[in-house]
């Protein structure tokens, strides 16, 4: 069970997927700079969105790991979505 | 005696565990997103008063933390303890120095009288006030995170050091870097919502 062959993410790999992070935070900095009213929230809250995905694939070996981790991860963040929307359906037709 | 084993067993649990903080955070972004479409004028004039430098430069080098902890799990497989044991020390100085930014600019919010009870909060405006106390209480969790996550990778570093974590039985480094990225994760999510979006 412990002893298969572990997939190998190489240094280069690291540094890449840092640089697209800080060219991302960089962008989502500037992007907020201009006056571009309730877009910039969105833009804002995307460029997190891909940042995190960035994240949970290369750091957090999503990619490299079983399917199943996956599906869990995907399953949560579901369920999270829909905690948002009802609450809002809450608060929007009282 | 033989040891019982179980790495994947190990992840999974640690996964179920992070599943557990993204919804105890997650919460807390609900009732920032509720109290913000209440209060929108607001929030974008309290969320000016931070301090987008500081909070940029906490970003660009949680994220490079991040990277670091990723390299040390590749360093381990290839059975390099010098360069491992390098990759978190520079992670564990990250750490602290982000925990010493945020001392700093907690230090300048207080002064202004921003703190929850502070004299300058009285003078504002209900959204304002609900603005700073969730300021103070998502990146005081936070920061909490950090502090546990120092902890671990004193002790994680320890073990590698005494090659108790080695090539073929990494998974306490793995997953004390599952958490790691996982306040990073929170971060990302955090940073804008509270300094960038005006």
């Amino acid at each position: 069970m412990s002893q298969e062959k572990h997939h190998i993410v190489s240094y280069k790999t690291h540094v890449f997927v840092l640089l697209a992070l800080l060219v991302l935070t960089a962008l989502s900095v500037a992007i907020t700079r201009v006056e571009l009213g309730p877009l910039n929230t969105a833009a804002a809250l995307l460029i997190a969105c891909i940042k995190a995905t960035i994240v949970l694939a290369w750091f957090m070996h999503l990619k490299f790991e079983s399917r199943f981790f996956t599906v869990m991860v995907s399953a949560v963040i579901i369920l999270f979505l829909l905690v948002i929307l009802v609450t809002f359906f809450d608060y929007s037709y009282r | 005696m033989i040891e019982h084993r179980d790495d994947l067993a190990s992840k999974m649990g640690m996964w179920l565990f992070i599943f557990t903080e993204l919804l105890l955070f997650g919460m807390l972004f609900v009732v920032y997103a509720v109290y913000r479409s209440m209060h929108p004028e607001a929030f974008k004039l309290a969320g000016q008063e931070l301090d987008v430098v500081l909070g940029t430069l906490n970003t660009v080098i949680l994220l490079i933390s991040s990277m670091t902890v990723a390299m040390s799990i590749s360093a381990i497989q290839k059975g390099n303890k010098k360069l491992a044991l390098a990759l978190l020390t520079v992670t564990l100085i990250i750490a602290v120095v982000f925990l010493v930014n945020k001392y700093f600019e907690w230090g300048t919010k207080v002064e202004y009288g921003f703190n929850p009870g502070g004299a300058e909060l009285h003078q504002l405006g209900h959204g304002t006030i609900l603005f700073f106390g969730l300021y103070f209480v998502m990146t005081g969790l936070h920061a909490l995170h950090i502090l546990i996550g120092i902890g671990l990778f004193l002790y994680v570093f320890w073990q590698v050091r005494k090659d108790k974590i080695h090539q073929t039985d990494y998974i306490w480094l793995e997953n004390t870097g599952l958490y790691w990225h996982l306040v990073d994760l929170i971060w990302i999510f955090l940073f804008p919502l509270l300094y960038l979006i005006h």
